[in-house]
C-alpha cells in the first residue's frame, strides 16, 4: 500500500506545481494583458492598426466566454455568432437610426414617405419602419438590451434544454442551428434586416463623429476596459464555489445532482454569462468597425471563435485574448496576401492545437514555467523530499 | 417498534420487460444501520437507485420521513436529506480534496448563493473534521483524482458526512479495499451511524459481520445476523454451502 501511495505523491507534488504556475499567471497575466490593451499597442500601433486590433478585441469577447463555458461548464457552443450578432445588429439599429435622421437627403425623403427610414429600407421599398425598430431610437433602450435580451434568450434555451437533459454533442448542434437560423432569418428579411450587405455607413454615436481619430482611441480605450472587465469577472466566477461547480458538472454531471445541486440551472447560467459577453463583443465591434453583418452570425465565425479559445487555451480566460488577436491577425495577414489559403490555414491549426496543445498557449506557457520550476526544485535537495501523500494505511 | 425513517412499499420496476424489482417491501427504522446482502441481479443497486431518483419505479412508493421520493428529482432527493454512495467512487477528480468536501456542503446551493459563497469557520471546521475522520486530512490540497481506489471511497463517504444526511446509502463502499482498510471502514461506519440510518449493500459477508446489526437478503425474508447466516433459504441462494 506504501507503493501504491508513493507515485500519487510525485503526481500531487507536480500538480501542486502546475497550480503554482498557473496562480502565477492569473496574478499577473491580467495586469500584463492591461499594460499591453492600454499602452504597449496605442503607443506602438497607427491608428489604422489599432483598429484592426480593435476589430479583433472585440471578437475575443466571444473567446472569453467560450472559455467559460467549455473549458470550465464542458459545454461546447457552436452559436455565439448568434449572440454577438444579436449585440451587433442591436448597436446598428440605433446607429443607423442616428445617422439616417441627422442626415439631409433622408429627411427630405421622410416627408414623402412620412418617417426617416433607413437608406437600405428605401431601396427595398419598405415604407414603414418596422415596430420593433421604434424603440432602437432610444439609447437608453438599445444598451439594456445588448445587455439583457442575449443573456435571457441564452438562458431560457440553455435552460429548457439542459433541464430535459439534453447536453454534449446534441446542444452542440442546437447552437449551430441557432447561428445558422440567424444568419438564414437576416439574410432573407432583406427590407428590414439590410440582407447580405448588413447594416453600415454610421456617423455618430450621441453625437460623436465616429470618423475622428480621437473617437476611435476612446472607442478602442472603451473596449479593452469592457474586456478586461469580462475576464475580471470570468476569474471571479471560476474561483468562486460556482466555479467549483461548473468543473465538477463538467466531469460528473451525475454526480453533482446528489451532491444537492441543479446541473441545468448552473449550466444555463453560465450560458446566459457567454452569451452576454458576446452581445456586448458585438456592439463594440459594431461602433468600431462601422458594420454588422450576417457574414460574422453565422456557422463559420461561431466555428472561428471556438478556434480562438482553443488556440489560446480553453482553461485560460487571458489566454483566449491572445487567441484571438493572434488568429485574427493571422487571418488578415492571410487574407492580405493570399486569400484562398486562410481556410486550409486555419482548419490545419485547429488540427495542430488539438493534436499537439490540447491546453493551447496558456497550457505551453504553463508548461514551460513547470519544467523551469521542477528544475529549480531538483537543484534543491531537501524542500520537497518527504511524501506529501502519507495516508491513513501508510501511518 | 421505534419511528420508520424509510419505508419501501409494493416497489416494482421492469427494464424492457424484465422486472429488475418486483413488489419489492423495504423498512428502515430511525439510526438503524441495516445491510441488504444478495445474489447478483437481485436488484440491489436498483433498489438504492430508486430511492435516491436515480431510476423511476414503475409502481409502488418510496416515503422518507414524510416525503413522498417518487414525485421528486435526484438534487431535491438529496436535500431533504438522502444522500448517496455510488459502487465505483465518484468523486470530482479536477478538484482537490478540499474543495471536494466543501462543495458537498448543505448549504447555498442555488446560483447567486454559490457565486458569491465565502468560507465561514463552521465550514471550516467541519471539513477539518470530515477528513480526520475519513483518513484524509493530510491530503486536503490533493487533486482527488490522485488518491487511491481507497481513498476515493473514503472520500465519497466523506462527502456525504459533510451533506449530513438522515439516511445514508452506500453501495459496496468496501469493494477494492484491503484487509485493513476494511476494517478502518468498519470502524468509520460504525462511528458515523450514531444519529443516523444507513443502508449499505455488500457482498463480502466478513465486512457485513462487523457491521451489521440487521440484514436484509433481497430474494425476500430477512433477520438478525445469526438467523441469516444459519437460514437454509440463505445459504442456498447466496452464501453457498
Amino acid at each position: 500500500m506504501l507503493d501504491r501511495a508513493r507515485p500519487s505523491a510525485a503526481a500531487a507534488t507536480a500538480s501542486a506545481g502546475s497550480a503554482a504556475s498557473r496562480d502565477w499567471v492569473e496574478k499577473y497575466g491580467l495586469l500584463i494583458l492591461a499594460v499591453l490593451l492600454l499602452a504597449v499597442l496605442p503607443l506602438s500601433l497607427s491608428v489604422f492598426r489599432l483598429g484592426l486590433a480593435a476589430k479583433y478585441l472585440s471578437l475575443a469577447f466571444c473567446a472569453v466566454g467560450i472559455v467559460l463555458i467549455w473549458g470550465y461548464g464542458g459545454i461546447l457552443s457552436l452559436g455565439q455568432g448568434a449572440f454577438f450578432g444579436l449585440g451587433s445588429y442591436m448597436m446598428a439599429m440605433f446607429l443607423k437610426l442616428e445617422s439616417t435622421s441627422a442626415d439631409s437627403s433622408a429627411q427630405a425623403l421622410s416627408s414623402f414617405f412620412g418617417s426617416t427610414l433607413p437608406d437600405f429600407m428605401v431601396w427595398n421599398s419598405v415604407e414603414t419602419l418596422p415596430w420593433w425598430w421604434e424603440p432602437f431610437h432610444h439609447v437608453w433602450f438599445t444598451i439594456p438590451a445588448i445587455l439583457l435580451l442575449p443573456p435571457v434568450l441564452a438562458f431560457v434555451l440553455a435552460y429548457a434544454n439542459f433541464r430535459k437533459r439534453v447536453g454534449g454533442v446534441y446542444f452542440s448542434i442546437i447552437t449551430l442551428s441557432l447561428s445558422a437560423i440567424m444568419s438564414i432569418v437576416i439574410i432573407g428579411q432583406q427590407g428590414v434586416t439590410g440582407g447580405v450587405n448588413g447594416i453600415n455607413d454610421f456617423r455618430t454615436f450621441m453625437g460623436i463623429n465616429l470618423d475622428t481619430d480621437t473617437a476611435k482611441l476612446t472607442m478602442y480605450f472603451v473596449t479593452c476596459v469592457l474586456l478586461l472587465l469580462c475576464v475580471a469577472a470570468g476569474t471571479f466566477i471560476l474561483r468562486s464555489r460556482l466555479g467549483k461547480v461548473l468543473v465538477a458538472i463538467r466531469d460528473k454531471e451525475d454526480r453533482v445532482r446528489f451532491s444537492g445541486y441543479d446541473p441545468a440551472l448552473f449550466k444555463a447560467f453560465i450560458f446566459a454569462v457567454a452569451a452576454l459577453f458576446s452581445s456586448i463583443g458585438g456592439a463594440m465591434f459594431t461602433i468600431q468597425v462601422g458594420l454588422a453583418s450576417p457574414s460574422l452570425v453565422g456557422i463559420q465565425p461561431s466555428i472561428e471563435m471556438v478556434i480562438y479559445a482553443a488556440v489560446g487555451g480553453r482553461l485560460s480566460l487571458i489566454g483566449a485574448v491572445y487567441g484571438a488577436v493572434l488568429v485574427g491577425s493571422a487571418k488578415t495577414f492571410f487574407s492580405e496576401n493570399f486569400v484562398q489559403y486562410w481556410l486550409y490555414f486555419i482548419g490545419g491549426l485547429f488540427i495542430f492545437v488539438v493534436m499537439l496543445l490540447p491546453d493551447g498557449l496558456a497550457g505551453l506557457l504553463g508548461r514551460m514555467r513547470n519544467r523551469v520550476h521542477t528544475k529549480q526544485e531538483a537543484d534543491k535537495p531537501t524542500a520537497q523530499a518527504q511524501p506529501v501523500g502519507s495516508t491513513g494505511i501508510a501511518k | 417498534m421505534s419511528e420508520l425513517i424509510l419505508s419501501v412499499e409494493d416497489l416494482t420496476v421492469s427494464f424492457d420487460g424484465f422486472k429488475a424489482v418486483d413488489g419489492l417491501n423495504f423498512y428502515v427504522e430511525k439510526d438503524e444501520l441495516r445491510c441488504v446482502i444478495g445474489p447478483n441481479g437481485a436488484g440491489k443497486t436498483t433498489l438504492l437507485d430508486m430511492i435516491c431518483g436515480k431510476t423511476k419505479p414503475s409502481g409502488g412508493a418510496v416515503r422518507f420521513k414524510n416525503y413522498n421520493l417518487t414525485g421528486m428529482i435526484e438534487y431535491q432527493i438529496t436535500r431533504v436529506g438522502v444522500g448517496r454512495k455510488f459502487q465505483t467512487p465518484s468523486v470530482y477528480e479536477d478538484l482537490t480534496v478540499q474543495e471536494n468536501l466543501e462543495i458537498s456542503y448543505p448549504k447555498r446551493r442555488g446560483i447567486v448563493g454559490s457565486l458569491f459563497f465565502k468560507r465561514e469557520q463552521e465550514l471550516l471546521k467541519k471539513v477539518d473534521q470530515v477528513a480526520e475522520q475519513i483518513f484524509l486530512h493530510e491530503v486536503l490540497r490533493h487533486k482527488a483524482g490522485q488518491l487511491s481506489h481507497g481513498q476515493k471511497q473514503w472520500l465519497e463517504i466523506g462527502m456525504l458526512l459533510m451533506q449530513d444526511p438522515e439516511l445514508l446509502l452506500l453501495d459496496e463502499p468496501v469493494a477494492g479495499m484491503s484487509a485493513r482498510e476494511r476494517e478502518q471502514t468498519a470502524d468509520l461506519l460504525n462511528r458515523i451511524s450514531k444519529g443516523r440510518s444507513i443502508v449499505v449493500i455488500e457482498h463480502d459477508m466478513a465486512f457485513v459481520r462487523m457491521i451489521a446489526h440487521k440484514v436484509t437478503v433481497l430474494h425476500q425474508a430477512e433477520g438478525s445476523m445469526d438467523q441469516v447466516q444459519s437460514d437454509e433459504r440463505v445459504i442456498d441462494v447466496y452464501l453457498g454451502h
